[in-house]
């Protein structure tokens, strides 16, 4: 008996010790290397900020008004709409949303879009740049990327193992720079980050967050450098119906040799200002989209059917009024061109320059001509803008998003005086953003 | 992994190497075959018998506050992941952080991705056990490791055969660990079979994961579908395990919407702040309306907890019922059914048929398994849909599980008679 009470005792202190020691971490490293460099985000981050502060939220870009009424009946109707509705669809996409899309975007594209084989349904359009990246991108690939960029392009490239190269946009010299439209890319500076290694370009149009729609000639030379250096295009056009003072979205791959070669990426929750459903979509040719398939269906595999039913309706709609007065897609830029203008009015009224955007949902505005005495210490090591949008949160009750976060951690500091703001806001808190810097600017003239 | 679904698949993809170990799943090629409405689809996995009314009625609710319709926080929308943290608070018995140990995913699959991309990597090997659900293999290849495989054995020698006559040989699962295993993904109750691990073998790998160190990923999507008699454990709650394990749970199973594509993951703030970074780089939020109904139907039921009418209950006495009349089905065709134990599908052992499959044969393979050539056979003749078990096994259990194909009996009557007729 004495044995066995010594063997008892002698196993409870051996599970003790093993208990105790995997109690602290795992002895070895636990994260996969993948996720490294990759772990800080600025919308975590400010997010958290003015919620804490109970800011007006012109950052993050989302609606603070409701989806048109049509598409919310569409989704409600999808709900009650029998027990498929509720359960797994077709992977790749809901046979009447790819339907839809491929009638809607065919003569847009001006190529007969097969829905099965050209389309893939997408957690909105984050999830199809995710696979893009991951289907085409590997180690050692050189992905372009122009600035300022969505920010989470440059996480995807890594993720994937390739290396981003940066191209920035850069105002025009010599003229005054007013719009988004006064920001060009040069071509030679584009083609001299062309190497060997180059896989693909990420451009994004109308851009986020300066606003530029790129013209045609614009994408003519970006599409010449592709065919020239056989590579791939990823064109992010999330806010493609949101065009002001008659500029023109232009899809890249309707040019001459770019369908082969171009994954488009559009968004439902942009299209109908419902960016809590995630709905997404990219578009291309088959031979190329089936190896972004292979991805989505080892990670996520089905996209929610109630709200792809419902885009598809939304589609619809869109494709019987499209270019009448009725159709969303003409009456969500006319209204968002009168915010816009009066965004842009608030700011100029209180000595901001900002920079009209020519589509899209930001505007930039330069803040170099204002002095601020940051007390705050523990931000001394960020880039300006970076501090400067906390002491707005914080000391304002302002929320803006800074524009750096957009560049490249080598371009960072050349662009960190401008901070971003989102106009895609009901009337009264675009009001309360102008309160806010009116009496800021009468405090500050007081002085 | 099973050649003849390289053969019969063919979708290689060569462009990303990641891609080279992954392939399109059988499911995508059997889903078109079984699309002929005139074929009973007892394959796929989904119920179609109806969600409870009252989470369609708080979808229905969400879409009509806009505020709703935008983007929600991305780890989780604030009233789900505090609705998960009751309820697996109280399941757990112990306080879960909504904040820092949930993640809200695109389904139990978005939870599997996030956890293989976010701690498994080239290098590790990760331990399977089969039959298993068969997205694993290619996740863990999509992360660049290894799967290495133990497979459930079956105790011989009985006549009536449940779930539970699967069992883990305790030596055999021991000679898999090395000193690369990064891992063991365990699935209780099992896909396919049914099985659900009792606590002694749960013991058993958790004894095995604190020896060697190693993380444990607990896919329960199946947790609430329990039948009589049985007890579902979780690995997490066992000693020494709640700091290494990730368990993985499905608003899909759990409410009948599998179409709603909404699951968490629920660990340690250590282990889940690296899937929050792969969920934050991957698609950063999953969809608002959808995450507040369910965090309305978890609250519902939380309140009924213990009562008749609480769905974590009341579903799996529903389903008992169609699991002891599917059975009844099989056994008067002349089958053997596998009664489970938990989860939504049924083993059937179609070697009593003895039937003859000689105009089954494809051209390209003559070894194609048992079971493959009988589900195609059963389509065409017998307008049945079912899924082959070989696809849930690795090449070397082939010849263990190609007599039994799998039958989903969460559907309504009239489905289960239709095909009786």
């Amino acid at each position: 008996m004495g044995i066995l009470n010594h063997l008892a005792a002698q196993l409870a202190l051996i599970r003790k010790i093993s208990i105790r020691n995997h109690q602290t971490t795992m002895s070895r490293r636990i994260h996969a290397r993948r996720t490294e460099g990759v772990d800080k985000n600025v919308w975590v981050e400010f997010t958290q900020l003015a919620a804490e502060y109970k800011a007006v939220n012109l950052g993050q870009g989302f609606p603070d008004f409701s989806p048109p009424q049509f598409i919310t009946e569409a989704f409600c109707k999808a709900v009650s709409g029998g027990p498929p509705m509720h359960q797994y669809t077709r992977a790749f996409g809901h046979p009447a949303l790819v339907q839809s899309l491929a009638k809607f975007f065919s003569r847009i594209v001006g190529h007969d879009i097969d829905p099965f084989e050209d389309i893939l349904v997408t957690v909105g359009a984050y999830q199809a740049l995710f696979c893009a990246f991951q289907a085409l991108i590997d180690e050692g690939d050189e992905v372009i990327i122009v600035e300022p960029f969505f920010d989470c392009y440059q996480p995807m490239v890594v993720m994937a193992g390739g290396k981003a190269v940066y191209v920035p946009l850069r105002p025009k010299e010599g003229t005054a720079v007013l719009s988004s439209g006064d920001w060009v890319l040069s071509a030679e500076e584009l083609a001299s980050k062309i190497t060997p290694h180059t896989k693909a370009i990420v451009i994004n149009t109308p851009n986020n967050p300066l606003g530029k729609v790129y013209k045609r000639e614009e994408l003519q030379m970006i599409a010449d450098l592709c065919i020239k250096h056989d590579l791939l295009c990823f064109s992010d056009e999330v806010y493609e119906w949101l065009t002001y003072d008659g500029a023109k979205h232009v899809k890249i791959a309707s040019l001459p040799g770019m369908w082969e070669r171009t994954v488009t990426i559009g968004s439902g929750g942009k299209t109908f200002s419902a960016t809590g459903w995630k709905v997404g979509w990219a578009m291309g040719s088959g031979h190329i989209l089936k190896y972004m398939k292979t991805i989505h269906q080892n990670s996520i595999y089905h996209c929610a059917t109630a709200a792809q039913e419902a885009v598809a309706q939304g589609f619809e709609r869109e494709h019987e009024l499209f270019g009448t007065p009725q159709s969303y897609f003409q009456q969500l830029p006319a209204m968002l061109h009168h915010r816009r203008e009066k965004l842009a009015s608030s700011l100029k009224g209180v000595g901001l320059q900002p920079i009209m955007p020519e589509g899209g949902y930001f505007m930039i505005t330069d803040i170099s001509s204002i002095a601020v005495d940051f007390k705050d210490s523990d931000t001394k090591d960020e880039n300006y803008d970076f501090r400067f949008v906390k002491w707005l949160i914080k000391e304002k009750g302002l929320a803006t998003i800074p524009v750096s976060a957009f560049y490249s951690p080598e371009h960072s500091k050349e662009f960190d005086k401008y901070i971003r703001f989102c106009f895609v806001k009901e009337n009264s808190t675009l009001d309360a953003a102008e309160e806010i810097l009116k009496k800021w600017s009468q405090n500050e003239s007081s002085h | 992994w099973n050649d003849s679904l390289f053969r019969l698949f063919r979708a290689c993809c060569v462009v990303a190497s990641r891609l080279l170990l992954c392939m399109f799943l059988f499911r995508v090629a059997f889903t078109s075959l079984a699309a002929d409405p005139s074929v009973v689809n007892l394959g796929q996995g989904f119920p179609d018998i109806p969600p409870p009314s009252y989470v369609k009625e708080a979808l229905a609710k969400a879409v009509s506050v806009d505020r709703m319709n935008q983007y929600t926080r991305g780890f989780g929308h604030p009233p789900l992941v505090k609705a998960l943290s009751q309820v697996y608070g109280h399941v757990y018995g112990r306080p879960i952080d909504p904040f820092k140990e949930v993640l809200v995913t695109v389904g139990g699959y978005g939870s599997l991705f996030s956890t293989m991309q976010g701690l498994v990597e080239e290098g590790d090997e990760v331990i399977i056990i089969e039959p298993f659900f068969d997205c694993y293999v290619p996740m863990v290849r999509m992360a660049g490791a290894k799967p290495v495989f133990i497979p459930l054995r079956l105790k011989s020698g009985k006549k009536s055969i449940t779930s539970a006559d699967w069992y883990l040989d305790p030596d055999e699962l021991s000679s898999k660990f090395t000193s690369k295993t990064k891992a063991i993904i365990i699935n209780t109750p099992n896909n396919p079979i049914g099985k659900i691990l009792t606590r002694d073998e749960l013991q058993m790998i958790a004894d095995l994961c604190i020896k060697h160190d190693t993380l444990c990923f607990s896919d329960e999507v199946y947790e609430w579908l329990i039948y009589r008699g049985q007890q579902h454990v979780k690995i997490a709650t066992l000693p020494g395990m709640w700091e290494r394990t990730i368990t993985i749970g499905s608003a899909g199973k759990t409410f009948s919407v599998t179409g709603w594509k909404l699951g968490w993951s629920i660990g340690p703030q250590h282990l889940i702040r690296h899937l929050q970074t792969v969920m934050q780089n991957t698609l950063y939020t999953c969809p608002t309306p959808l995450q507040e109904a369910v965090a309305q139907g978890l609250m519902l039921n939380m309140e009924l907890i213990g009562q008749p009418e609480c769905y974590f209950t009341s579903l799996a006495e529903e389903l008992e019922g169609k699991r002891d009349r599917m059975a009844a089905i099989v056994q008067e065709a002349g089958m053997t059914p596998v009664i489970p134990e938990g989860g939504y599908f049924m083993l059937v052992d179609v070697s009593a048929l003895n039937q003859d499959l000689s105009d089954m044969k494809t051209d390209d393979d003559d070894d194609e398994a048992y079971d493959y050539k009988f589900v195609k056979w059963m389509i065409k003749k017998k307008k049945l849909a079912a899924i082959p078990v070989t696809a849930f096994v690795s090449d070397q259990s082939t010849k263990d599980f190609e007599k039994y194909i799998r039958l989903c009996f969460i559907k309504v009557n009239k489905t289960l008679l239709l095909w009786l007729h």
